[in-house]
């Protein structure tokens, strides 16, 4: 067995601890030692993978092995990782192991609770590490239902209408998906579901004729578009976000809207790179919407998580409008542009959770000079916030810049204009960002309720730090990240690239 | 005549030997009339007769499940002049019938043993080990004849189990539904099969399949059997009988109902289509034929689920919904299609009969069998509302269960044999349909009831038929090899 299935393995074993554990702090012993474990184990990959990569390992994917599943269908159980999911892997960790402590004191149903949170990591841990079409989208599925129950049952406000909106759309977007993988697999001759085998054709012409590809592409885009929040497919998120307990919302907006960008470059792209250069300036457009009316709309919200779900519509969308520039930079810059959101987006709802719970209020209306009351939680908030609006020394300025300076390689017209007004919501975001702060932060406290209220506890401090230092590391210290994302970013635009210059040999 | 044919049906005799025991066994374990008080005080005469049945059916399918028994069906074997055929792949879809057959017996086990049933649980495993072997005689048939005599053996026993609680109005009034369409798509059937004999002076399945050709009379045969067919299986725009008689019906006959009866049926079409109407002219017809009427099945179906507030009524449209999809294996008739309906069968076997073992057992604590009489169950009942869920995913195809790769496979299937547009349509409705299980699930998990059902403790039969289901809905798709094994058997045009 590759121990890269350990990933999926650890959840499970999770899985079988909670139902056999017995009150809460057995569920709480169970899921600490668990997500330690995976945070170990990613941690651990992480360095492994970059030494192997130092000493000269340079196929594609490292550590890959596969299992026959189901032969008639040539459907395998195959594993491997390159430096985007190796990447991706550990920001699923972080924030699964974070994700636990925020939900330390959450009630009732605790043990139910963390049985589907697990099984949403496991979800998107299999996801990750898959390179079969079939396992990818089993897990990516896998990863998407939990989320009904976890909102509808624990979550707040209007949690059913939430959770089913969510469930359909991005289950719809699942349905378009299946299509799109079912084209791939018979377009490209129906002899391998594995990504590499399809992607690494032997022979001059791609396998899968450009006219399929013409089809199927825009499908599997939208597909996993849906899941990362590309307009007109975003409407889910910002109920689902706002309607969703802390935990699930740092999971959900932290990891698994990565899974539609992982999705569109991986799959999509990847496979049909014909397609994605003819159709690419569609969906350039669209996320280029998802980005400055993501941005817009967060001005004009009033409940906390509102802003938040709209500003990750809008950071998501910039991760697919970088993913679409197709050349190295900016790619990169995308995938650095997931890990960043994924902090420190969970670290975001993470504290405005802990704010909630104290409030029971996220109108900002309501709210006013939280700095006097709970100081700790505050200044975590601020942070949260120069990160969101890119200062340089915090993540966020790292994968903005790179992939604003990756799309403006582009040198024609088309792609420049778009960039110049993606970049426009960097100034949005600062808006609504130093607004919000001067607004719950400082200023005098009106409510006589609030000014009772007690700073975090330990288990919400230790979550916080955690994406502090992580939000910060990344910001410090890009460069070994992204020289771990770049070797995995190249072959990909490599094969985008080759298939523009044969489609259009005046480029 | 050689009567050693007999020994090329094995199946179908250890199924009448079963039938005879339990009769048998009925006539001299019944109880007492009333004021005959000397001799029925003891209990375990009782428990015997409710025992027997189940036993022997276990013993009768495990039997055909192994490989090395005198039951088991390695090579194809063909009795009286090519009127029975059997293969190894009818071989496994009996098998899984009676595995079926097995769950709902365990689970309508405590049902017959209140004192409203006392006196006719032995014709209620009669009628359906009756029913089983009219289908295992369809199933195995090479000739129309034979074919028309097994539809009927299976539906005639039907009825009887559909009016079971002949003194509840709904029950009779159900039964007296199912009968009269079921007696007019036999005659549509016969009609067909009676033009197929004037076309070409056989009734042999590969004599017919030879020569007929595409003239007006053959197409006309296939539209009449394809309008039969489509009753039994509950296709639209056959299907108006479905909804009355679910809900009327006793719940484990519906549970019966809903998946044995329609499966058999399902892959029978798929053996006729392929061996009678095999020519390409016919194949044809009867793809374009199936796309409308899937499209309409699933489509229909699907807007009608949404709507119903009582459980049964609601898995009858869920059913009819499943039988469109389960009918996507049929497009093609190629050999990775059986597969895919075949295994499509086996998960939605274990799935929906999981969902009335859950129906069943609620019903008989509480009576209630409404949606919104299920808000709350997971407070009161956590591990029936858990496996209720287990089942509702699994029929709504959502992984790791089996019925996301169930869906998977017959999609693939369809797609491969070039129905992009109708996979793309199904695959819509699924989500359609996600809705309304969610539905149930949200009664179940999120919604506040002022009056929830008790908790209760269900019976072990109960939970044994509930444990086989959840096994077959955790394991089957997750076990490659059962998919695998299936295809090996399976054949196509």
């Amino acid at each position: 067995m590759n121990f890269l299935s350990l990933f999926v393995f650890i959840p499970l074993v999770m899985l079988l601890g909670l139902w056999l554990a017995r009150g809460i702090k057995g569920v709480r012993a169970v899921m600490v030692a668990g997500s330690t474990a995976l945070l170990a184990l990613s941690v651990w990959l992480t360095y492994t993978f970059l030494c192997d990569r130092a000493a000269g390992a340079d196929a594609e994917m490292l550590y890959t092995a596969s299992f026959s599943w189901f032969e008639p269908l040539h459907i395998e159980y195959s594993v491997g990782v390159d430096g985007i999911s190796v990447a991706m892997l550990l920001l699923s960790a972080i924030i699964v192991f974070t994700g636990t402590f925020a939900s330390w004191q959450l009630k009732p149903l605790t043990k139910e609770y963390f049985l589907w949170f697990t099984l949403l990591s496991l979800g998107v841990f299999g996801f990750f590490i898959s390179v079969d079409m079939f396992a990818m989208f089993m897990f990516y599925e896998v990863a998407l239902i939990p989320m009904y129950l976890l909102i509808g049952v624990w979550g707040s406000g209007r949690k059913e209408y939430a959770a089913m909106k969510l469930t359909l759309m991005l289950m719809g977007g699942s349905a378009f998906l299946m299509c799109g993988i079912f084209g791939i697999f018979y377009g490209a001759g129906g002899a391998t579901m594995n990504i590499l085998d399809i992607a690494h054709h032997t022979g001059g012409a791609h396998p899968i004729a450009v006219e399929q590809q013409m089809l199927w592409f825009p499908l599997t885009f939208i597909g996993f578009g849906v899941l990362g929040a590309l307009f007109p497919f975003h409407t889910w998120s910002p109920d689902g976000h706002a309607s969703a307990p802390t935990a699930v919302s740092m999971l959900h907006a932290g990891v698994l809207m990565k899974l539609g960008g992982y999705g569109c470059f991986r799959i999509a792209m990847f496979l049909m790179p014909q397609a994605a250069n003819e159709l690419g300036w569609i969906f350039l457009i669209l996320t280029g919407i998802s980005v400055v009316y993501g941005a817009f709309s967060a001005c004009v919200q009033t409940d906390l998580k509102y802003i938040n779900a709209y500003s990750s519509v809008s950071h998501c969308g910039l991760v697919l409008f970088a993913i679409l520039m197709m050349n190295t930079t900016a790619c990169t810059g995308a995938v650095l542009q997931m890990l960043s959101h994924g902090l420190m987006t969970a670290l975001f709802f993470a504290l405005i959770g802990m704010i909630y719970g104290r409030t029971h209020t996220r109108d900002i209306r309501e709210l006013s000079g939280l700095m006097r009351i709970m100081p700790f939680l505050a200044v975590c908030y601020v942070i949260a916030g120069l990160a969101n609006l890119g200062l340089p020394g915090l993540s966020g300025f790292i994968a903005e810049m790179t992939i604003f300076v990756g799309s403006f390689q582009n040198a024609d017209t088309f792609h420049r204009v778009l960039t110049i007004a993606a970049c426009t919501s960097i100034v949005i975001t600062a808006v609504y960002i130093l607004r919000l702060v001067g607004k719950i932060l400082y200023g005098t406290c009106q409510n006589e309720h609030h000014k009772q209220l007690t700073d975090a506890t330990w288990d919400e401090r230790f979550a916080v730090i955690c994406l502090i230092a992580a939000v910060a590391g990344l910001g410090m210290a890009p460069l070994w990240v992204s020289h771990l994302i770049e070797g995995g970013v190249a072959p990909i635009i490599e094969s985008i690239g080759h298939a523009a210059s044969n489609s259009n040999p005046f480029m | 005549m050689d009567y050693t044919q007999f020994l090329n049906m094995p199946a179908e005799l250890s199924l009448l030997a079963v039938i005879v025991i339990v009769f048998i066994a009925d006539l001299l374990l019944s109880p007492c009339g009333e004021g005959d008080s000397c001799r029925c005080s003891c209990p375990c005469r009782g428990r015997l007769r409710g025992v027997l049945p189940v036993v022997l059916m276990i013993a009768h399918t495990v039997l055909m499940l192994l490989p090395c028994s005198p039951l088991s069906c390695c090579t194809g074997a063909e009795a009286f002049g090519g009127m029975y055929v059997s293969t190894p792949m009818m071989h496994l879809v009996k098998a899984l019938l009676g595995a079926g057959v097995v769950i709902v017996m365990l689970m309508s086990a405590r049902w017959l043993s209140e004192p409203e049933n006392a006196g006719k649980a032995g014709e209620f495993h009669e009628l359906v080990l009756f029913t089983l072997l009219g289908m295992y005689f369809m199933i195995s048939s090479g000739h129309f004849l034979m074919f028309f005599i097994g539809l009927e053996l299976a539906s005639i026993p039907m009825t009887a189990l559909v009016a079971y609680d002949k003194k509840r109005y709904e029950s009779a009034e159900a039964g007296a539904k199912f009968i009269l369409l079921a007696l007019f798509s036999s005659a549509l059937l016969l009609y067909g099969i009676s033009l197929i004999y004037g076309a070409t002076g056989s009734l042999y399945f590969d004599e017919c399949g030879l020569w007929l050709d595409g003239s007006l009379l053959s197409t006309l045969a296939l539209v009449l059997f394809i309008a039969g067919m489509g009753f039994k299986i509950s296709l639209v725009p056959f299907h108006l009988w479905t909804a009355d008689t679910y809900e009327g019906a006793p719940t484990a006959v519906t549970g019966y109902l809903s998946v044995i009866s329609k499966g058999s049926a399902a892959f029978v079409m798929l053996t006729v289509l392929e061996k009678v109407f095999g020519a390409s002219e016919f194949v044809d017809i009867w793809n374009r034929a199936l796309f409308w009427i899937i499209i309409l099945s699933i489509t229909l179906a699907n807007l009608f689920a949404i709507r119903q507030h009582n459980l049964k009524r609601f898995m009858a449209f869920s059913a009819i919904s499943q039988a469109g999809y389960l009918v996507l294996g049929l497009c093609g008739g190629t050999a990775q299609g059986m597969t895919a309906l075949v295994f499509y069968l086996l998960v939605y076997m274990a799935a929906n009969l999981g969902a009335f073992a859950v129906l069943c057992v609620v019903e008989r604590h509480s009576g209630k069998i409404g949606i919104s009489d299920y808000d709350g169950l997971y407070a009161t009942n956590p591990r029936l509302a858990f496996l209720m869920t287990l089942c509702l995913f699994s029929l709504a195809g959502i992984p790791p269960f089996a019925g996301f790769f169930s869906k998977f496979f017959i999609f693939m299937a369809a797609f491969k044999a070039g129905f992009h547009l109708l996979v793309f349509i199904a695959l819509v409705n699924t989500i359609v349909s996600l809705y309304y299980y969610l539905l149930i699930v949200k009664a179940m998990y999120i919604n506040k009831s002022d009056a929830p059902i008790a908790p209760f403790r269900s019976d072990c039969p109960t939970r044994i038929a509930l444990a086989l289901c959840t096994l077959g809905v955790v394991l089957c798709g997750l076990l490659g090899c059962i998919y695998n094994y299936i295809d090996t058997l399976s054949c196509g045009l």
